[in-house]
């Protein structure tokens, strides 16, 4: 008789070793570099091209996240409609980003197909026009977007905490209004077009089951542009980080709301800095998966909230400690009280063997289901060459996860997770 | 081609095997032929509130979260109105521990008073977080009501309202487990880094004692044809006017769902599609519009629902969508036009196969359908439709009888 009682025995953590699959680069005539993954059975692909053209480099507010979304809306030869048809009729999709350092075009499609879309790709990059009627659309859409977002509580919370932590004219901490919308002009945006993506800075991200030809392609599309490699400097742009004086806010932004959405969170080093990777296996066990204690007890304990993660910001510049959640009107000081409890739990007790061990298991079982596929591989390869990273990065985190001791998670705990150095905000 | 074998326990439990070895992974997925539809409609949003449940301890394992994340393994679930489904995710090595923790859920539950207190409120916090502090919200609620008078897609998954979740007990929440989670009503697939052999013993071994149960048989009231538009009208706090418009489609298993499918795309999948290029760019009508479908198994809706250009009058922007609707319906769409909305779902159901996750949950909905190989079939039933086809099934679905229009308007 089957004793459901008993456990199927487990292979632990230590015992898996996660491996990040190699790229394989190649250089460009004008000096980009091409980091290409070769995986997957599928004829699937995703053309990824990286330029330094963040709102980092924008001198006004929106002309970079502005120039990133129009690329796709019209050049000399094609109208919007005539791009975006293109694209579709091959089934492919090209989506366009802007982050704070560098803003993207991604086409995922198939590869049978590629040779016809990255013609297009390269017309957008050296000949896009930016027409005065599409701009128009984009401003009122944009802006109407922005009404409805702000009459959420998420929305408005997650714009203020980054302000308090970074400065409002930081480029982590800036956002934007209805104005900033209607002042955009036509001429800035191809300003800062021709600097920063015609003569921009440039790297290239390519995965999946890769044509024999795609480097040949990727020359003769990009090859001859006037590109330069992403890593070379731009010139000195420098951001201060200044952090706001008061450390506590409340906000009601919609008087009938039923939650408040609260944020808690830090200033805190970048990925170079030593701590980052050990406090990445304190944040997990603190507030970083389902099995956390802030999930434990705030969750699955007192049902305040349908969910509270923490988690170290993704930023290259410098980072920031967060912890979030949506939890009902009239228990969100219930939850602040319950989080600082928890900090102090971290602060003052060693974390147990079992509990440090499953977290250990976890956090390498959810490595290597993360590896599922070529854009999951090449994801975590972007990641650590735009910070300036290398593997030892990955084999070290993963190295951590393994042998941190819990009298180092305490000191971390005692040196990061102190009540006072956070920022508290509810918006209701 | 996705790969797969399949075979039954003597218990009636369907178990279906996909091997890929270019993985390190093993996905587990349970999914159960039990959604919001087969709710009583004084008690909706049970059968989502139950799946936190399945999370509070099962009889002989009293926390199923820890040896997962001792296993290396992460979970999750989701229900809709007609399935729920249940996955896990683990390093292929330790396979055998989502056996015995799935295993063991689908024999029995603890039913903790706890559980279901703690989850209540969890649940409820849910409802709110999506439906309550959100603008727009509580379209679909009023859509589905709307649209279904008698078949049980009138409520939402969440459930109708905040009461149904507060007043849920213990004993619904036995009579539901009994009813429909037991392997008469269930498909096990499992998938990744795994041999056949290996799990037939493990299968056996870990579910196969279970009592098979009796399968559930739903008797839903079929949704009566409609036969006059419907339209509503809403006034709520929020900064835009809305249109929104769903019509009666096909079911899941009728060659109508392909086409109304491929109808969606032409007028609203993507920046080239008839409605945004018309309403959005041309027009200027809307800041944003969609069209799309429910996916559901029995008959679903088609939807267009966009945002109005503060200032644009309500019924210009309907006629206009009426506009859009009538060239569908009146000439056949382009041949290019057919090949572009192939292509993408092509490429579409490529993107989605990469994920072993998605293979995993795709062939059992699959075989709860009738077949898991139906996966391997589906893009050539798209392929061979025409645009004969796609005019006749427009004409059908865009018949003004069949509308049910919602004007939700700004308060400001």
């Amino acid at each position: 008789m089957l004793n459901r009682t008993i456990a199927p025995h487990i292979t632990n953590a230590v015992d898996f070793h996660p491996a990040l699959p190699p790229y394989k680069k190649f250089v460009l005539k004008n000096g980009v570099e091409v980091y290409a993954l070769d995986l997957g059975e599928l004829d699937t692909l995703m053309v990824n091209l990286v330029f330094s053209a963040g709102n980092l480099y924008e001198e006004k507010n929106l002309v970079a996240a502005t120039a990133n979304y129009l690329l796709k809306n019209g050049t000399s030869k094609k109208t919007a409609f005539q791009i975006n048809e293109h694209f579709e009729y091959y089934g492919s999709y090209l989506n366009r980003s802007c982050q704070n350092e560098s803003a993207e075009i991604s086409l995922h499609c198939l590869g049978k197909y590629v040779n016809e879309l990255l013609p297009v790709i390269a017309e957008m990059i050296t000949d896009s026009v930016f027409p005065q009627e599409e701009l128009g659309i984009y401003i009122k859409n944009m802006q109407q977007r922005l009404q409805v977002s702000l009459m959420k509580s998420d929305f408005v919370a997650g714009r203020l905490i980054d302000a308090y932590l970074f400065g409002e004219k930081h480029p982590y901490g800036k956002f934007a209004s209805m104005i900033d919308y209607a002042s955009l002009e036509q001429d800035e945006i191809k300003i800062f077009y021709q600097q920063f993506y015609q003569q921009g800075h440039c790297v290239i991200f390519i995965a999946g089951k890769l044509p024999a030809d795609i480097i040949d392609e990727l020359e003769k599309n990009f090859g001859s542009l006037p590109l330069h490699p992403w890593n070379e400097k731009i010139k000195n742009i420098e951001h201060p980080i200044i952090p706001a004086a008061a450390k506590k806010y409340n906000v009601v932004n919609d008087v009938n709301g039923v939650q408040g959405s609260v944020r808690i969170a830090r200033n805190f080093p970048n990925r170079h800095h030593p701590d980052f990777q050990k406090a990445g296996m304190l944040n997990n066990i603190f507030g970083g998966y389902f099995g956390s204690r802030l999930m434990a007890n705030i969750r699955e304990d007192k049902g305040y909230t349908y969910g509270i993660h923490s988690y170290l910001m993704n930023h290259i510049q410098e980072s920031a400690w967060m912890i979030s959640t949506e939890a009902g009107k009239d228990v969100c000081a219930a939850t602040i009280e319950e989080v600082y409890k928890e900090m102090k739990l971290l602060r003052g007790e060693l974390i147990d063997e079992e509990e440090l061990q499953t977290a250990r298991n976890f956090m390498i079982g959810t490595i290597l289901g993360d590896l599922d596929g070529p854009f999951q591989v090449v994801g975590r390869w972007k990641n650590i060459i735009l910070n300036d990273l290398d593997e030892k990065y990955f084999y070290n985190g993963v190295h951590i996860i393994k042998a941190i001791s819990a009298e180092e998670l305490q000191e971390l705990a005692q040196k990061y997770l102190q009540p006072e150095d956070f920022y508290e905000l509810v918006v209701v | 081609m996705i790969r797969f074998e399949k075979f039954q326990l003597k218990n009636g439990l369907r178990v279906i095997v996909h091997e890929d070895s270019s993985t390190p992974m093993a996905v587990l997925n349970v999914l159960y032929d039990v959604g919001a539809k087969d709710e009583n409609p004084d008690k909706t949003g049970f059968a989502h509130l139950f799946e936190h449940l399945m999370f509070g301890g099962s009889v002989n394992i009293a926390d199923f979260e820890t040896p997962l994340q001792i296993a290396g393994g992460e979970n999750n679930a989701f229900t809709t109105n007609d399935f729920t489904n249940y996955y896990v995710q683990l390093p292929a090595e330790n396979i055998e521990t989502a056996f015995w923790l799935e295993s063991d859920r689908m024999l029995s539950l603890a039913f903790s008073e706890k559980s279901l207190e703690v989850q209540r409120k969890v649940v409820c916090e849910e409802f709110k977080e999506h439906y309550i502090n959100k603008p727009y919200g509580d379209v679909w609620f009023k859509l589905r009501e709307l649209a279904y008078k008698q078949h049980p897609y009138r409520w939402m998954t969440i459930g109708k309202e905040l009461s149904h979740i507060e007043n849920a007990k213990l004993s619904d929440a036995k009579n539901f487990f009994f009813r429909h989670y037991c392997p008469a009503n269930a498909v096990l697939v499992l998938a990744g880094n795994i041999k056949t052999a290996q799990i037939k013993e493990l299968a056996e071994k870990w579910f196969g004692s279970i009592p098979g149960g009796e399968k559930y048989i739903r008797k839903l009231p079929p949704e009566p044809v409609q036969m006059e538009a419907r339209k509503l009208e809403v006034k709520a706090e929020v900064p835009l006017d809305a249109l929104y418009k769903a019509y009666h489609m096909a079911s899941r298993n009728e060659d109508g769902y392909y086409f109304a499918e491929l109808i969606t795309e032409v007028l609203g999948g993507g920046s080239s599609s008839r409605l945004h290029q018309s309403l959005v760019k041309e027009k200027k009508l809307f800041s944003h519009i969609e069209c799309h479908q429910t996916g559901s198994v029995d008959a679903g809706l088609l939807v267009i629902e966009g945002r109005l250009i503060k200032g644009v009058d309500m019924m210009e922007a309907d006629k206009a969508v009426d506009e859009e609707i009538e060239k569908i319906r009146a000439n056949k769409i382009d041949e290019k036009e057919l090949t572009k909305v192939k292509n993408k779902t092509e490429a579409a159901i490529l993107f989605e196969d990469m994920s072993l996750m998605n293979r995993a949950a795709s062939l059992a909905i699959y075989e709860l359908l009738g077949d898991a190989n139906l996966m391997n079939t589906e893009l050539a039933k798209y392929q061979s439709v025409t645009t004969e086809q796609i005019l006749e099934e427009s004409r059908k679905i865009f018949d003004d009888k069949n509308s049910n229009t919602l004007y939700y308007y700004s308060n400001n």
